[in-house]
C-alpha cells in the first residue's frame, strides 16, 4: 500500500457506499439477464470499449477471474470506473433493454462485482507475454490517463516511470471523487496493481522550468502528459480571500486524505457541475446543517448529470437558481457571515443577465467555489513544441500524439475535463501509439 | 359466459376422478397426510409412492440442473421406493379413500419378480381401496440392481409376464409405468398390452448424472464421497416425454389409455400431453419445487383455454395433435417460409445476425444503412469486420451541457433502435429454418412467413417414388 495514506473510520461511516454491491448470487441472476448482444452497444458506448457481454457471461458461467481479466485487458482501472462511471449515459444508457421496456443490465454493479472478487482473491493479473524493451517512458501526473498509459506500456515490455507532485498516486481518483462512490483506499488498491505490473512511481516531484523538461526529454524516449487541470477557478469577487472560502476539490481532498472533517454550519457551494454536487453532498455528510448550491442559470442548464442532481436533492442539498454571487462578507471578528448575490434573468440564449438592484444576502459561514479548474498554462508552456489551444493540449485523437512527436498527452489536459474512463481511454490509446512509434524506430 | 368445461375423467376403464391432474408416484405422495392435503389443494388423483418391501435410503438423494440462473430445470433423484412398511401405506390408503371417495388413489407397486409376491400385493392394495394399480417397471436406480423397476421394464418378456400375473388377480384397472431408458419404448408398451394392461404411464425418469462438483470432483448427489446415477425429471425432460408419448399413441400395437408424465408444470404442458392422446397427466417435480398449490392454475388455465377453444371435456380435444405428426419422408418439400424482421419491434441486440452467420445460412445482414444487397455469402460484410469497425470508433462520455443531443438521440432512423443495428433478411438465401425467430428476445419481432412457390405439395417419398418408377424418362 501507499504509506502516505491513513484510512479514517469516521469517513468510512459518513460516506458509506452509495450503491451496495451485488451478492454473488444476485450477480449471476443479473448476468443471466444480459442478452449477449452481437457488437454490443454497451461496448461501443464505453470509451475503453470493455467487452461488456463477454465479461458478464463470464460472471454467469462462474469464471470470475476471466471476467476480471476481460475488464482489465481493456481498462486497467476497471474497478474505479465501475464505481465512478456515469453508466446511465454510457454502457447502461446504450443497453438494448431500454428498447425492450426493461431496465438496463446493471453493468456497473456487475463490473464492480468482478473487480471486487478479483481484488479479494489477491489481484493476480496474468501478464502479457512481452519481450523486455530497452526504451524508457515518463508519464507526468499519476492520474487515470497516466496510469492507463503506463500499464499498457509496461505490459508491452517497456520501462515506465510515473511522476507526480502529490504524495499519493491516482489524481482525482484518489483526491477528488466522492468517497461514497470510490473510497481512497480502493483507488490506491487499484494503483497497487499497476505498480505490481512493474510501473515505477516518483512522488512529490514538481516539474518546473524548461530545464526540467529538457532533462526528461534527454532521459526518456517518450513522454506522456497526463497532468490534468490546475487549480479551481476563483469567483473573482471581493471577500473570497477569507479562510472559510475553500474550493470544492480542496474540500473533497481534505476529508478524503488529510483528515480534515470540519465544515461550516451553513455552506454555500457556487456552481452546479458534478464536482459542485460532490462537494455539497460532502458538506452535508460532514455535518453542515444547511447546504445551498448557487447557480447563475436554471436547472436545465447545469453540467451535472441528472442522476447527480437527483442524488444531491436526496442528500438534502438545496438549489438556488439564477443567482450570481458578487461579494462575500464577514463580521468584525472576521467570521464569514454571508454571500451577497444578484438575481439573474436569462436571455433567450440562456445568457445570464444580473438584475441591477436585486441584491440579497444568503447567510453562511463557508463558501465553496466549484466553477471548474483552470488549465496548467505554465506547465504546458514548458513542454517544448507541444501545441496548446484554449488551454488544452492539441493531439491526434486516435494516438494522443502532440505536435512534438516525443510528447503524447491524454485525459483532462486534452479534453478539458471529462470522466475517468475518458482519461483511461486516452492513456491506453497513447500507450499503444507510443509502443508502435518506438517499435518503428527500432526496426 | 359459456359453461365451465368439465375436467372429470374416467380413465383406463374405471378410474374416476374430478380432474386429470394426478400427483406422480414420488415424494409428494409418500403418506396419507400429504395426499389428503394435495386433494384439498385440488389434485384429482394421486399415485402412491411405490409400495413394496420397505427399503433403506441414503442421504443425500436429489441433485438438480440449474439453467441461466433458474433453479431446477431438471431434477435427479436416487431415492428408492417407500421406506415405510406395506401395511402402514395400505392403512393410510384406506383412510384417504374413506375421506376422499371421489378422488383417485392409485397404488404404485413393486415387489420381487415372483407370481405369489405380485398376487399378494395386488390383493392387499385393492382391499385397502385403491382405485387402480400402477406397476413400477420404470424406476432406473437402485431397485433395478435388485432385478426390479426398470430391470423389468427394459425386457419386454418380463413386462408381459408380470403384467399377466397381476391381471390374473386384479379387479381394478392395471397401468404399466414405462421406462424411457430403452431404445424403443414401443417394444415394452406392446408387451404390456399383450400382458393385458388396461393403461400405461409414461415416462418414468431418465438415467442421469446431473453434474460434478468441480472442487471435490464428486458427482451430485454426494453420498459420502460417491454418487450413483439417478432418475432425471422436471422441465428438461418434457420434450423427450412428449416424443415417447406420441410414439406409443401412434402405434396400434402399443396404444392404450395413457397417463402422461414428464416435466409437466403448467396447464399448457398438460394440454400438450392431452393433445397427444393422454387421458390423465402426472406431476412431480413442479409440486416438489413449488408445492401442491400449483394445481390451481393448472385447472384454471386449462379450463380457460378449453372455454376459449370451445371444448367441453378433455375428450373433445384429446389426441387431436396426433394426426399432425408424420414421418419426415411425408412432409411437404414444396412448403417454403422465410424470416421477416419487423424493424419497429427490433431492439438491436443482433442475436439473429450472429446466430444466422454462425449457426445457420448467412442470410441476415446489417446493411440497412450501408446499402442493401442480396446474394451469396461473398457479397456481404462479415461479422468480424462489423465488430472491428465499432471497436475502432472513439467514444467519449457525453457531457450534458455540451453533448445533450448526442446523449439523448441514438436513433438514426424512424425507429427507436438505430437503423444500422436493425438486421435484414436476404430472402433469396433464407431457408426458413426458424433459428433467428427462436433466438430473438422480442415476441413477434421476427415472424416466419410463407412464400408461395407455385408448386403442388410433394413429399420426399413421392419424389423418390416418382424418380424410381419405371416407364418414366428423365
Amino acid at each position: 500500500m501507499f504509506e502516505a495514506f491513513q484510512e479514517s473510520q469516521e469517513v468510512a461511516e459518513r460516506f458509506q457506499d452509495l450503491h451496495p454491491p451485488l451478492t454473488a448470487q444476485s450477480a449471476v441472476i443479473e448476468a443471466n439477464r444480459c442478452l449477449y448482444c452481437f457488437d454490443a452497444p454497451c461496448t461501443g458506448a464505453c470509451p475503453t470499449h470493455i467487452d461488456v457481454p463477454r465479461f458478464i457471461k463470464k460472471i454467469a458461467s462462474g469464471n470470475l477471474q476471466g471476467s476480471a481479466q476481460t475488464i482489465l485487458d481493456a481498462n486497467i482501472l476497471g474497478a474505479s470506473c465501475s464505481r465512478v462511471c456515469p453508466v446511465q449515459v454510457l454502457c447502461e444508457g446504450a443497453c438494448v433493454m431500454h428498447h425492450h421496456h426493461q431496465p438496463p443490465i446493471k453493468i456497473g454493479l456487475l463490473q464492480r462485482h468482478a473487480m471486487d472478487t478479483f481484488y479479494e482473491n489477491g489481484a493476480v493479473l496474468a501478464k502479457r507475454a512481452a519481450q523486455e524493451r530497452p526504451e524508457k517512458i515518463a508519464c507526468i501526473g499519476a492520474g487515470p490517463a497516466s496510469l492507463a498509459c503506463a500499464a499498457e506500456l509496461t505490459q508491452r515490455g517497456f520501462s515506465v516511470t510515473v511522476f507526480d507532485r502529490h504524495s499519493l498516486p491516482g489524481g482525482l481518483n484518489t483526491y477528488g471523487v466522492a468517497e461514497y462512490k470510490l473510497p481512497t483506499a480502493d483507488s490506491l488498491r487499484e494503483i497497487e496493481l499497476v505498480r505490481s505490473l512493474g510501473v515505477k512511481f516518483q512522488f512529490g516531484v514538481e516539474l518546473t522550468g524548461e530545464a526540467a523538461f529538457a532533462e526528461l526529454e534527454k532521459r526518456y524516449d517518450a513522454i506522456f502528459l497526463g497532468v490534468g487541470l490546475g487549480a479551481m477557478h476563483w469567483l473573482g469577487i471581493p471577500g473570497e480571500d477569507h479562510p472559510a472560502v475553500v474550493d470544492a476539490l480542496a474540500l473533497i481532498a481534505g476529508y478524503k486524505t488529510a483528515g480534515n472533517l470540519q465544515v461550516g454550519r451553513r455552506v454555500v457551494v457556487v456552481g452546479a457541475g458534478n464536482t459542485a454536487i460532490d462537494a455539497a453532498n460532502a458538506a452535508k455528510r460532514l455535518g453542515a446543517e444547511d447546504v445551498h448550491i448557487l447557480y447563475r442559470r436554471s436547472q436545465k442548464h447545469i453540467s451535472a448529470f441528472d442522476f447527480e442532481y437527483e442524488h444531491a436533492k436526496q442528500e438534502g442539498v438545496q438549489f438556488l437558481w439564477q443567482a450570481q454571487p458578487i461579494a462575500i462578507h464577514h463580521d468584525q471578528e472576521n467570521n464569514l457571515r454571508s454571500i451577497e448575490c444578484l438575481r439573474v434573468e436569462l436571455a433567450q440564449d440562456a445568457t445570464p443577465r444580473p438584475i441591477p438592484g436585486s441584491n440579497f444576502h444568503l447567510e453562511c459561514d463557508m463558501v465553496v467555489p466549484a466553477i471548474g479548474q483552470s488549465p496548467l498554462f505554465d506547465l504546458l508552456a514548458q513542454c517544448h513544441g507541444v501545441e496548446v489551444k484554449h488551454g488544452r493540449v492539441v493531439v491526434d485523437r486516435a494516438t494522443g500524439r502532440t505536435a512534438n512527436p516525443k510528447y503524447f498527452a491524454g485525459g483532462d489536459c486534452v479534453n478539458g475535463g471529462r470522466e475517468v474512463v475518458d482519461a483511461v481511454a486516452d492513456g491506453k490509446r497513447a500507450g499503444i501509439a507510443i509502443a508502435a512509434a518506438l517499435e518503428v524506430v527500432h526496426v | 359466459m359459456s359453461k365451465t368445461p368439465d375436467l372429470a375423467v374416467n380413465f383406463a376403464g374405471g378410474i374416476r376422478c374430478p380432474n386429470p391432474f394426478w400427483l406422480a408416484s414420488a415424494p409428494p405422495t409418500n403418506c396419507g397426510e400429504q395426499v389428503m392435503r394435495a386433494f384439498d389443494a385440488g389434485w384429482g388423483g394421486a399415485v402412491w409412492k411405490t409400495i413394496g418391501e420397505p427399503v433403506v435410503n441414503v442421504s443425500s438423494r436429489y441433485s438438480s440442473t440449474d439453467w441461466n440462473g433458474q433453479r431446477m430445470m431438471g431434477l435427479n433423484n436416487i431415492e428408492l421406493i417407500s421406506d415405510r412398511p406395506v401395511d402402514v401405506n395400505l392403512r393410510e390408503i384406506y383412510e384417504v379413500k374413506k375421506r376422499y371417495p371421489n378422488h383417485a388413489v392409485i397404488a404404485s407397486l413393486m415387489v420381487e419378480s415372483k407370481r405369489e409376491a405380485w398376487h399378494d400385493i395386488v390383493e392387499r392394495a385393492e382391499n385397502a381401496g385403491a382405485d387402480g394399480l400402477e406397476l413400477n417397471f420404470g424406476c432406473p436406480h437402485g431397485m433395478s440392481e435388485r432385478g426390479m423397476g426398470s430391470a423389468v421394464g427394459q425386457v419386454p418378456e418380463y413386462t408381459q409376464m408380470i403384467t399377466e400375473w397381476v391381471k390374473e388377480k386384479a379387479r381394478t384397472p392395471v397401468l404399466v409405468k414405462l421406462t424411457p431408458n430403452i431404445s424403443d419404448i414401443r417394444t415394452v408398451a406392446r408387451a404390456a398390452k399383450r400382458g393385458g394392461a388396461d393403461g400405461l404411464s409414461a415416462i418414468n425418469t431418465i438415467n442421469s448424472i446431473t453434474g460434478i462438483d468441480l472442487d471435490t470432483l464428486v458427482p451430485r448427489p454426494n453420498v459420502d464421497g460417491h454418487s450413483s446415477h439417478g432418475g432425471y425429471c422436471g422441465p428438461a425432460v418434457k420434450p423427450i416425454a412428449l416424443n415417447m408419448v406420441q410414439q406409443v399413441q401412434s402405434d396400434p400395437a402399443s396404444q392404450l389409455p395413457l397417463s402422461g408424465i414428464g416435466g409437466i408444470a403448467t396447464w399448457k404442458d398438460a394440454a400438450e400431453f392431452f393433445l397427444l392422446g393422454c387421458g390423465t397427466v402426472q406431476v412431480c417435480t413442479a409440486a416438489m419445487h413449488y408445492g401442491y398449490r400449483i394445481v390451481e392454475d393448472m385447472i384454471d388455465g386449462l379450463q380457460n383455454w378449453m372455454r376459449e377453444k370451445g371444448y367441453a371435456t378433455i375428450e373433445d380435444f384429446r389426441g387431436l395433435s396426433l394426426p399432425h405428426v408424420r414421418e419426415w419422408k411425408n412432409l411437404n418439400l414444396n412448403y417454403k417460409i422465410v424470416a421477416r424482421i419487423h424493424a419497429d419491434k427490433c431492439i438491436g441486440c443482433d442475436l439473429c445476425y450472429t446466430a444466422c452467420w454462425d449457426g445457420a445460412h448467412q442470410c441476415i445482414h446489417l446493411d440497412r444503412v450501408s446499402g442493401v444487397k442480396d446474394g451469396h455469402v461473398e457479397v456481404h460484410t462479415k461479422p468480424a469486420v462489423v465488430e472491428a469497425a465499432s471497436r475502432a470508433k472513439i467514444a467519449v462520455t457525453p457531457i450534458p451541457k455540451l453533448d445533450h443531443a448526442a446523449a439523448h438521440s441514438q436513433s438514426d432512423g424512424p425507429y427507436a433502435t438505430p437503423l444500422a443495428r436493425i438486421p435484414r433478411v436476404d430472402e433469396t438465401e433464407c431457408v426458413g429454418c426458424n433459428l433467428c425467430a427462436l433466438v430473438c428476445p422480442v415476441e413477434n419481432c421476427i415472424t416466419m412467413e410463407q412464400v408461395d412457390l407455385g408448386l403442388a405439395p410433394e413429399t420426399w417419398e413421392e419424389r423418390t417414388a416418382a424418380a424410381a418408377s419405371p416407364g418414366k424418362s428423365c
